[in-house]
């Protein structure tokens, strides 16, 4: 049975999930808001059939975290503020029928809102895709897009080059299960937008959704007026009050962008396996502690390809993983002979590349690599071939 | 055996000393139900004829939820409502020995202090059918003063449980917000609503309070301060300087100011000390206790919507539907602060008001409401009825402080009175204490006994 609170019978009273709380300020802090020292939650009214209460307990003027920000690509994104909620019910629509499904209901649900600072699509997506890690690196959600626990709802509007005000309107996509989903409904929205705005006609302010198999989105609420919420203070649950020390003591993670720094500056891992290395904590968690066991920097790059090119997978241990590890690096190290006279070979039967090259043409190496990666039947390092390959030429 | 006007504790001690059984118990007081409820129509849902948990019947006012029972709020809407669990209050009760002895009728929604706002038809008041009880709780008030149970469970926001028990002559104990959960009471005045007992006597108003009284994990509103033992405090009596508000009594028709200054001089000859003092005039908590209360009512009934609970929302009474509007009118945009946010700091006024006072004074004395039962009907006469006869409730309803009141006699027209003795947060100790010892010299002038002449057996 749901539970009476979740299902708002009469009587049935809230009572804040403390753990939630925790975890709101955690992301606050991930995201690098101030956590106000007060918080306080309110009702927010308005009718719909999965509201079982005619209002959802949210918070209106004072949020947990307000005033952060998000840096990805170089790029700040602003964070207006992260705020406690209780999730509604789920609707489904089955032919006639129109079915609740109350068991989320009353469920804490955190919303992060942003500034409106973004202005491509790619932005959105790249920033959504770092906040979903950040969310899972916290360990606060498993941020699942498809089961509906992170959901993403941008909002566009479109403007006139060089026009520095925001636009007088916004619409707002639902319905978006996947990061990929989030760009076309963006990019379909900016291209249908200024489609009417070339017209002249300025685009209605509403909630569209998103329709995955059309590609489309559809009107689905027109927002003529703001509509009034009547917000007022929740008179079923007590203000809160954080003291310095208690927001202190909530520990924030060393989150992903921090990583893929670390492993750049201290590693001299590549800036790209760094990125696709701290994607998923565990695999960061993993190759940290097997460059550690490991205990050879010189490593770490071949450690990192290794570890993204899936080359070994990395489900058992990692002592197990370290064995095989070595075992390719060897293998590689007998090659070195195979490589030598695999060039020796190569620049014999082109004698008259070799003098193109020494004459200035220093693009002809390219060829070279080629021909020996040939030769070497694709098993070796190409960027090894190509500096074994210059050494021996400056030679000749 | 007598058992007629035997206060909840006599015969509590009569159960246990085997004199008599709860089955007996149980008929005794179903057989004056079936005699009287027509009469009164203090139940809306009558007691089951048979007990099968518990020993001591407590009659329940109709908006805590009981599983098993209807629950309703004496709202069509909720006409054929059961709920799937017990309020805290109710559970509280049956863990410690008592069942819910039928749901008695209030003001639909705790709307009104008449109980004439029912869709089940008003209660009477026992001292004269032609008169209301007195509301929201008027049901548990008329039942106990008539002696269909020996005691019951009332709620209220501002007055509901004051206004109809010195309406009917009996005690009525409204606690600290926040000392009795409200888990499972069909909200009204969330920030305000309190549950509390009314009984025959002092002391088992004091034994019920300690029964149900507690911090509940489901009412994030509940203190974490023990509950004291509320029957010890009254078997060691102390002085009390006592607070007298003179605006409080200007309010008051001339009989009830010359009641209450007769209980004053009682209190002097058992040597408390009176004092008086100023207090913010009630007729402001008035204006703040109703825009906020108002806006509590439209948020918590929007839960009614007609799809859930079976019955759609033209089931709504008159009143509710005032309330809903007038609620919805001040939270909305551009109204928000010229009312919600000013009662706000208007309440904070009197929270302070309250706090000073008791700075000075140990206790505050008042009439618990300006005049005596009104004939049925008169509510219809008055847009804020309600408002106007809890003027003197709603002051300690607003700063949330806890207030009890007992009878202090009747008036020419054969109608009692009640006295009320306020009191710092969390200090139910201190107004029991003094209201039981008036109630030891006085006896409460025999009204109880006098009344049930009335109901005999």
């Amino acid at each position: 049975m749901v539970c009476p609170v979740c299902l708002g019978l009469p009587g049935a009273l809230p009572v804040p999930n403390k753990k939630a709380v925790e975890w709101t300020i955690k992301i606050g802090k991930a995201l690098n808001c101030k956590i106000n020292p007060s918080s306080k939650f309110d009702r927010k009214h308005y009718f719909y059939p999965d509201l079982p209460k005619g209002y959802q307990i949210s918070q209106y003027d004072e949020p947990v975290a307000v005033n952060g920000y998000l840096e990805v690509n170089g790029k700040k994104h602003g964070i207006t503020r992260v705020h406690l909620e209780e999730d509604t019910g789920k609707l489904t629509h089955e032919g006639k029928d129109s079915l609740v499904d109350f068991n989320r209901s009353g469920v804490p649900l955190v919303e992060i809102v942003t500034e409106p600072d973004f202005q491509s699509s790619e932005e959105v997506k790249a920033f959504l895709e770092e906040l979903h890690a950040i969310v899972k690196y916290l360990d606060v959600s498993d941020a699942n897009l498809e089961e509906g626990s992170m959901r993403l709802e941008p909002n566009i509007s479109v403007r006139a080059e060089g026009e520095k005000k925001l636009p007088d309107y916004k619409v707002e996509v639902k319905n978006i299960n996947s990061f990929r989903y989030v760009k076309k409904a963006v990019d379909f929205e900016i291209k249908r937008q200024s489609g009417l705005l070339s017209k002249g006609t300025k685009p209605v302010q509403e909630t569209r959704g998103y329709d995955e198999n059309k590609g489309i989105t559809v009107s689905q609420r027109t927002k003529e007026e703001a509509q009034d919420y009547r917000y007022f203070p929740e008179p079923d649950i007590p203000p809160m009050n954080f003291t310095q020390t208690y927001i202190q003591a909530v520990a924030v993670p060393e989150l992903p962008s921090q990583k893929v720094e670390k492993y750049q500056k201290e590693y001299g891992v590549r800036e790209n396996e760094a990125f696709l290395l701290t994607r998923e904590q565990e695999t960061a968690v993993f190759f940290e502690k097997v460059l550690l066991m490991i205990n050879d920097k010189n490593k770490s790059q071949k450690l990192a390809n290794v570890i993204v090119n899936k080359k070994i997978k990395i489900g058992g241990t990692a002592e197990e993983f370290i064995k095989k590890f070595e075992e390719t690096s060897k293998e590689k190290e007998t090659d070195t002979q195979a490589l030598e006279s695999a060039i020796v070979t190569t620049l014999n039967a082109h004698k008259q590349e070799v003098d193109s090259y020494k004459a200035g043409k220093e693009n002809v190496i390219m060829f070279f690599v080629g021909q020996v990666m040939k030769e070497m039947k694709g098993n070796a390092d190409p960027q090894t071939v190509k500096t074994e390959l210059e050494k021996k030429l400056k030679k000749k | 055996m007598k058992i007629l006007g035997n206060s909840y504790l006599e015969l509590l001690e009569l159960m246990k000393t085997k004199q008599i059984s709860t089955k007996e118990l149980h008929e005794y007081f179903l057989k004056r139900v079936k005699k009287f409820n027509k009469d009164l129509n203090a139940f809306i849902t009558p007691p089951e004829d048979v007990v099968t948990e518990g020993d001591m019947p407590v009659a329940v006012k109709d908006n805590f939820n009981t599983t098993g029972l209807r629950t309703s709020a004496s709202s069509k809407v909720l006409d054929d409502y059961i709920s799937p669990y017990d309020a805290t209050v109710v559970k509280n009760l049956k863990t410690s020995g008592s069942y819910v002895f039928g749901k008695t009728n209030m003001d639909a929604w705790a709307h009104g202090s008449s109980t004439e706002t029912s869709d089940y038809g008003p209660t009477k008041n026992p001292w004269d059918t032609s008169r209301a009880p007195g509301g929201s709780s008027g049901g548990s008030a008329a039942s106990v003063a008539a002696y269909l149970a020996p005691a019951a469970i009332g709620s209220e926001t501002a007055g509901s449980i004051r206004q109809p028990a010195a309406w009917c002559g009996t005690v009525g104990l409204k606690p600290t917000y926040g000392r009795v959960s409200r888990y499972g009471v069909v909200a009204m005045g969330s920030s305000f609503d309190c549950p509390g007992p009314i009984t025959l006597t002092v002391e088992d108003s004091a034994y019920i309070l300690s029964k149900i009284a507690g911090k509940d994990e489901y009412d994030a509103t509940t203190s974490t301060k023990s509950v004291p033992d509320y029957i010890r405090a009254l078997k060691s009596p102390k002085k009390y300087k006592i607070g007298i508000p003179q605006s409080y009594f200007d309010t008051a028709d001339k009989e009830v100011v010359e009641k209450i200054n007769e209980a004053v001089k009682v209190l002097e000859k058992l040597g408390h000390s009176v004092k008086k003092i100023k207090l913010i005039d009630p007729k402001y908590a008035i204006s703040v206790y109703t825009i906020l209360q108002r806006a509590e009512v439209s948020s918590n009934l929007s839960r009614y919507d007609g799809i859930r609970y079976g019955n759609d929302r033209s089931n709504f009474g008159e009143e509710a539907k005032r309330r809903i509007m007038l609620g919805t009118y001040t939270l909305s945009h551009g109204y928000y602060d010229a009312y919600y946010k000013k009662a706000q700091r208007a309440r904070a006024l009197v929270i302070d008001d309250f706090e000073k006072a008791f700075k000075e004074v140990d206790l505050i004395l008042a009439p618990t409401a300006p005049n005596t039962a009104l004939k049925l009907g008169e509510f219809e006469k008055y847009p804020f009825f309600g408002e106007l006869m809890d003027i003197l409730n709603e002051p300690a309803a607003v700063a949330g402080i806890p207030a009890i009141t007992v009878p202090v006699g009747k008036s020419k027209e054969n109608l009692p009175f009640g006295m009320q003795v306020m009191g710092k947060q969390f200090d139910e100790e201190s107004i029991l204490d003094l209201s039981h010892q008036f109630e030891r010299e006085t006896e409460f002038f025999g009204i109880t006994k006098e009344l049930l002449k009335k109901y005999p057996d």
